[in-house]
């Protein structure tokens, strides 16, 4: 085969040159063997190992570095190491979960449904976890595309058609980073209170919520129960690393250099699939997992013997408040 | 081109300095390419002279090329959102892109495809000190092998000592 090669000697034998080069000067008819130069030794040492920058001329400053060797262990953190988290995480939480339904089954109020519903989360509650959950399964699809897709979406797709969603996924990601971002602070303002850790929650986790085993209740809690503050605490703090990673990298070099840039996505990254499998378990559980579980954050209102089953503290709270259950409206029930 | 796109620049480290070196630095159309390692569309390819190339209508600018890259070779036009990215543009080793030879549309995203013409990379053919080389691999090879034996090896085939030498011999 006739290959080609460009042969940029200077930059292509950079790492090659041995500590016992030979020095030899004069012209090419007439070489002159001279010793080894304090200066030269020194230049070659400078040329071998990490990054090496210098200055150009040209406007774009990340022209300025000539080598980057770190490039080799990010392309294996990308393609190695966040292939095999995700792949892992995000399959043997399905498997987690798909175990656990065979197991326990679903949930079931034990009492069964009383028909009397009380408030659980007002219409902003919701419209802010609505928010940040729409968004953050948007941003999850298009971002385990970039790492997934090639080897999922592309031979099903085809490369044109493959581009186009990559395409409309990389601007769909960049814009809903804002709305999440402001889901997690207003996420982290409305609960917080109701969401400090404390002894309630270690007997929680020790009992295992009350999930594990037939026939095991879960222990009396307040508003928020052990797994519940687990899920938001995941979900402030991880999503508050991601956001902040994520604006590095929406906003490339606005920071930070090459090697910063490569630490926010490698953070980025790693978050991002552990949040996504850790969320995938918070949707089942609030879905197919529980009877009652998701109008919660459907209607808003759950059933009072679901509330008192699992926050018996904060229905005696409403109650003592004078917050009082109420028979659903025909049209709620009819929605149920 | 696009603007702000230079696919080939010099880089001068220690600029000012004792031991300043000025160094001219493209895409090396790598053999196991980092950047078609890591994209996440598969834009990149290599073609049967071994020349590293990419397809501008499947690249989304996404940028993870430039963070492979050790060269840094991958550079985006400021088109996108936030300042972002637009197509990623390199080195082509002046033989374009995936659209048919030497057509208008090769030539507006790639520039000239002077392979197709029998023609070798422009900086190539531009320096007047040969520095860059191209052409077949093994008289590429075969052409550096008599500078090392002339000059010595390492920074010495490139000519460094002669370039960069501090006291004149005679």
């Amino acid at each position: 085969m006739n290959r080609l090669l460009l042969a940029l000697l200077a930059a292509a034998f950079l790492a090659a040159a041995p500590a016992s080069a030979q020095n030899v000067v004069g012209t090419p008819t007439k070489p002159v063997q001279v010793p080894p130069q304090a200066l030269e030794l020194e230049v070659q040492q400078m040329l071998t190992g990490g990054r090496i920058a210098g200055r150009i001329t040209i406007p774009d400053q990340q022209a300025a570095n000539l080598i980057q060797p770190a490039g080799k262990s990010w392309r294996d953190f990308h393609n190695t190491t966040l292939t095999w988290v995700g792949g892992i995480a995000i399959l043997g939480i399905l498997a987690v979960l798909a175990l656990f339904y065979m197991s326990r089954g679903r949930v079931m109020i034990e009492a069964g449904p009383s028909g009397r519903t009380i408030e659980r989360f007002n219409l902003l509650d919701r419209s802010v976890h609505w928010m940040t959950a729409t968004t953050f399964i948007v941003l999850a699809i298009s971002g385990l595309n970039l790492t997934f897709g090639r080897f999922l979406v592309l031979p099903l797709m085809g490369p044109e058609a493959f581009a186009t969603f990559s395409q409309w996924g990389k601007i769909a990601h960049n814009y809903l980073a804002f709305p999440f971002t402001v889901g997690i602070i207003l996420m982290l303002i409305l609960w917080v209170k109701d969401n400090i850790p404390n002894a309630r929650d270690i007997a929680w986790f020790k009992a295992g919520g009350g999930l594990v085993g037939k026939g095991a209740h879960p222990p009396a809690a307040a508003r928020f129960n052990g797994g519940q503050k687990l899920v938001f605490w995941m979900t402030v703090l991880g999503g508050a690393a991601v956001s902040v990673s994520g604006f590095i990298l929406v906003f490339p070099f606005a920071f930070t250099d090459i090697a910063g840039q490569q630490i926010a996505h490698i953070v980025h990254g790693l978050l991002s699939v552990l949040m996504i499998a850790a969320i995938m378990a918070h949707i089942y559980i609030g879905s197919i997992g529980m009877e009652g579980a998701f109008d919660a954050m459907g209607s808003g209102q759950v059933d009072l013997n679901w509330a008192k089953e699992h926050h018996a503290l904060w229905v005696e709270q409403e109650l003592a408040r004078g917050r009082g259950a109420a028979a659903p409206p025909a049209a709620a029930a009819a929605g149920d | 081109m696009p603007w702000g796109i230079n696919r080939r620049r010099v880089v001068t480290i220690n600029d000012g300095k004792p031991g300043e070196r000025s160094i001219s630095m493209a895409c090396m159309h790598c053999t196991d390419a980092p950047c078609a390692a890591v994209c996440p569309t598969s834009c990149f390819y290599t073609t049967a002279d071994a020349i590293v190339l990419h397809d501008k209508d499947t690249c989304i600018g996404c940028g993870y090329c430039f963070y492979a890259c050790p060269f840094g070779a991958p550079q985006y036009p400021r088109v996108g959102n936030f300042g972002g990215r637009g197509k990623m543009d390199k080195c082509t080793y002046c033989a374009g892109g995936p659209q048919q030879d030497n057509t208008s549309a090769e030539y507006r995203d790639y520039g000239s495809n002077r392979i197709a013409e029998g023609k070798l990379p422009l900086c190539a053919e531009m320096c007047s000190t040969k520095a860059l080389l191209a052409g077949d691999g093994d008289i590429i090879a075969q052409i550096y092998r008599e500078r090392v034996q002339q000059r010595g090896y390492g920074s010495g085939a490139w000519g460094w000592r002669t370039a960069y030498r501090i006291e004149v011999r005679s």
